[in-house]
């Protein structure tokens, strides 16, 4: 075909103009918008509490106890008892919410197959996470303390309701992205399932799990609802944590935050800082574990 | 001999799905019979991949099994250590006999077979442990705890994959850290740390290069004389280079409509491996080895 | 063919046959009533709560359990009130987290390159684990107080305005409100929302994108044509899930929500909502119909965010099952 006269034409390759680039940039904008709006909250949230938190923690304020009445200030007494309570009751709930978790998890991934029971219970605990924290505080409030009366252990019971679905959820995804060829691995060694399972899978993806695990911690730790009907708010410090009335952080800063006085606002405010203070360090281990372990079985 | 070997081998060709059985060619004894399998057909669901396949593999041997992709050479491997039990829908009919005993026998212990006939697959799959703790893993499971047993066992283990002077200097490294053909040494060290009787390879050097497949090849021949290795390959420069015997499988094509196996793998021959490339019996043998299909 | 007892294989001391080891089965069952506790626990927290809400059902029947009126001083236990707050001020939460969310969630899967998407999502993280009293706390002390004034200065602007005056009217001493509250429940769920659009989006095949760019679209343009179709359904129900978690959110909520079981439209006037009055009236309930009517409304709010879990996880799994067989 012989080739025609061509024209002088000019090609506009310039991006396009006018609404279409302005609507395009307007949305990016918007999207940059959503993050501040986002971020804003948090930035200032902590800042309040940092700020106002600070002055009040001293060691007297970790340690001391007992938690003084609202009106004194808050070099009086200090939230030893509630640090101790957040401490020994979310630790209670994990030893109990752990381990059952992560066995249910692996029930999930490892045995249950495509069994109709295994992908009912996954929806179930994907269902569970989603129950209101409040819900489980009332249910344990009806079938334990009714009977058996206001404890620590009760609120363990609580948070571990709590915890079970997220721990069971995490570990299952963990599980999924072990690959097959490790498991057929060590089963043409004679391995049991069993065996499989615990030696090869669970290490290969224990970071994943612990990291889970460790978040898990942290929302546990930070949760007010459960505790306000299993532990019933006390302001001496109970080592039992099996029987009678306990206390906690988060239940100390809900039961401080409405009052006008200056020293419970300031303890509630070192409470805070204290509260936010141990779940970031638990997200930050999370975190190092995570990317630690990730480096090994890469 | 030789004319009434004809006689069968052309009677059997008129039949389409048979397959030419070499046991009398053979100066091979029954003692020597480390599997012997009859009338395996091997089922997905209603799908049925293999179909009747009858062989035997004979000791201290290296087997070589050939063919094209798909005619089921893999999963007749995965039969003769029950690693087909880990797919659901599989199921097995004819027999596979390990030593005189039923493999497929109701009572038989999968774990236990498994700790005689080990496999060493495709993609290297070495542990995320250190190299040390994959080899002494077998070891572990077998009730081994004492430390001087483990190391020793993982030494000599290591020495028999000649991987132990590459690693002896960091076996408390990751056994990921090591390189494509290593880790595939690790874990033939690894299969053979439990001792096992036999050693079943599924294309263990497809994912390697030319000089580490070659290191496999002269691994394979050293450790012969204390195994029975049973090796799948789609190379058949290896099966000539590496195998005693060499059994070739194709694929079936049934021409019945709505038949359930419509593509199914059956064993064309098998016989030496000289034999089988020299003097190849079956027309379709003949075809795959001199090149001209697969 | 008969198969006697399997004979010992040549050179090996032990035979084939060996029964299941033991602990390979308890471990099995092990693992299998962990799965189940879940079942179990939910099962029974419907069955306990809804028993101890009997009372309150039997005693005012079901016209006073719906009544607008909440007075238990005078033995009034209509919880209309607290069902009407938990509705605005969730409705109020999903309005402003929704774009919000999608917009992080976009930015985070459009326009940001994966290198710098890790200090993003971090942040998203951090917002996720401030706990909820915190929440409460600083909305109380700091935050409503000084939306007090936003909210005068609004109403009074407002004043005389048809439609928009009786929803963005009403005034409250320290700020506290429906508003606040949806406001402090949208900070709230945001995490949440973001992380699921993320995975929603992130189903979106790479080849659809480049259709679109193909065309000569501009971004916006590609992920309206592109992105959007595909994981509408899924971000919808990413909201949903977000809507179910805010209804849920108690402590947060009851601290600046108002405390004020009045139905009004007027969103900067106080209000009450499900989850808070039982946290902040339960101790006060000792007697019987009081506490009965208490953890009735937990019941209401179980079912309530059950529902709306479902809903939410049967919309995302279609979308995903669509997805992934497209």
């Amino acid at each position: 075909m012989m080739a025609i006269a061509s024209e002088q034409q000019t090609v506009d390759l310039r991006e396009p103009g006018g609404w279409r680039r302005t609507k395009n940039r307007i949305a990016t904008g918007g999207m940059f918008l959503a993050f501040l709006i986002a971020v804003i909250p948090l930035g200032f949230v902590l800042f309040t509490v940092i700020s106002k938190g600070a002055s009040a923690i001293t060691w007297q304020f970790l340690t001391g106890g007992p938690i003084p009445p609202n009106v004194l200030p808050v070099t009086f007494g200090g939230m030893g008892p509630a640090v101790y309570g957040t401490l020994v009751i979310t630790g209670f709930a994990a030893l109990i919410a752990i381990p059952l978790g992560v066995l249910g998890g692996i029930y999930i991934n490892e045995y249950g197959g495509n069994q109709v029971l295994a992908r009912v219970i996954n929806f179930f605990a994907d269902v569970m996470t989603g129950v209101p924290s409040i819900i489980m505080g009332l249910f344990i409030f009806t079938i334990w303390v009714l009977h058996f009366g206001y404890s620590g252990m009760a609120g363990s019971f609580a948070l571990a309701c709590l915890m079970l679905p997220i721990v069971i959820r995490s570990t299952y995804e963990m599980l999924r992205l072990v690959p097959d060829s490790l498991r057929e691995a060590s089963y043409a060694l004679g391995a049991t399932k069993a065996r499989v399972t615990v030696t090869v899978v669970l290490p290969a993806a224990v970071s994943g799990i612990v990291s889970g695990a460790l978040l898990a911690i942290a929302r546990a730790a930070g949760e007010t609802a459960p505790l306000l009907f299993t532990i019933l708010t006390v302001e001496a410090i109970n080592t039992n944590l099996f029987s009678g009335p306990n206390t906690a952080l988060a239940t100390q800063i809900f039961a401080n935050a409405t009052q006008p006085y200056t020293g419970a606002q300031a303890r509630a405010w070192g409470a805070a800082l204290t509260l936010i203070a141990i779940a970031f360090i638990l997200m930050i281990v999370a975190r190092l574990v995570t990317a630690r372990f990730a480096r090994y079985s890469q | 001999m030789e004319q009434q070997d004809q006689e069968q081998v052309t009677a059997k060709l008129q039949v389409p799905q048979t397959t030419v059985t070499p046991a009398e060619t053979f100066a091979a004894s029954e003692a020597d019979k480390v599997f012997d399998a009859k009338n395996l057909s091997i089922y997905y669901g209603s799908f049925r991949a293999v179909t009747d396949v009858s062989l035997s593999i004979y000791q201290n041997e290296i087997t070589a099994f050939i063919g094209p992709s798909g005619c089921g050479k893999t999963t007749v491997l995965r039969t003769l250590n029950r690693m087909n039990d880990l797919i659901p829908s599989a199921r097995v009919e004819g027999d596979v006999h390990y030593r005189g005993a039923s493999l497929y026998h109701k009572s038989v212990s999968p774990i236990a077979v498994r700790r005689r006939i080990g496999m060493v697959f495709q993609k290297p799959n070495p542990f995320p442990k250190s190299i040390y703790e994959n080899v002494a893993y077998g070891p572990r499971i077998k009730g081994i705890r004492k430390k001087s047993q483990l190391d020793e066992i993982v030494e000599s283990s290591l020495q028999k994959a000649a991987l132990w002077d590459e690693v002896k200097d960091r076996l408390n490294k990751s056994g990921l850290g090591l390189s494509g053909g290593q880790a595939q040494r690790l874990c033939i060290a690894r299969t053979l740390a439990v001792e096992p009787d036999v050693v079943l390879m599924d294309e263990p050097c497809s994912a390697l290069d030319p000089i580490a497949t070659g290191r496999i090849e002269d691994l394979m021949h050293e450790i012969k004389s204390q195994y029975t290795i049973v090796i799948v390959t789609h190379n058949m420069q290896q099966a000539t280079r590496v195998s005693d015997r060499t059994a070739f499988f194709s694929v079936l094509r049934n021409e019945k409509p709505g038949a359930s196996d419509t593509r199914t793998g059956v064993l064309v021959e098998y016989g030496t491996t000289q034999q089988i490339f020299e003097d190849p019996h079956d027309s379709r043998t003949q075809a795959y080895v001199t090149g001209r299909i697969g | 063919m008969a198969t006697k007892a399997d004979p010992a294989p040549a050179g090996s001391a032990s035979p084939l046959s060996r029964r299941r080891p033991l602990g390979d089965r308890t471990f099995q069952i092990a693992c299998l009533a962990a799965g189940l506790l879940v079942l179990v626990i939910l099962v029974l927290i419907a069955i306990t709560t809804t028993q101890q809400s009997a009372t309150w059902f039997s005693t005012v029947g079901l016209s006073g359990v719906f009544s607008t009126n909440w007075d238990p001083g005078s033995g009034h236990y209509g919880a209309l009130p607290f069902i009407y707050g938990t509705a605005v001020t969730s409705v109020i939460a999903i309005v402003i987290a929704f774009p919000m969310s999608v917009g992080i969630a976009l930015l985070l899967t459009e326009v940001v390159p994966r290198r710098y998407s890790r200090p993003i999502v971090y942040v998203i993280d951090l917002l996720a684990v401030v706990p909820s009293v915190v929440w409460g706390l600083w909305g109380f002390l700091v935050l409503a107080p000084w939306l007090q004034t936003i909210y005068q200065s609004i109403a009074s602007g407002l004043t005389g305005v048809p439609v928009l005056s009786t929803f963005f009217g009403g005034t409250s001493v320290s700020g506290v409100s429906f508003f606040t509250a949806g406001l402090i429940l949208a900070i709230m769920i945001t995490p949440i929302v973001t992380s699921l659009s993320r995975e929603v989006i992130a189903t979106v095949p790479t080849i659809d994108r480049e259709g679109a760019y193909a065309l000569g679209a501009t971004r916006w343009e590609m992920i309206r044509g592109a992105v959007w179709p595909h994981s509408q359904t899924g971000v919808i129900g990413a909201v949903l899930l977000g809507l179910g978690r805010a209804m849920g959110e108690t402590i947060a909520a009851a601290l600046v929500i108002g405390s004020s079981p009045t139905i009004t439209t007027h969103l900067f006037s106080p209000g009450y909502s499900l989850p808070s009055v039982i946290a902040n009236q339960f101790g006060e309930a000792t007697v019987g119909v009081f506490r009965s009517a208490l953890i009735g409304m937990g019941v209401l709010l179980f079912v309530l965010t059950i529902i709306i879990n479902l809903t939410a996880r049967g919309i995302v799994g279609r979308s995903a099952r669509r997805a992934r067989g497209a």
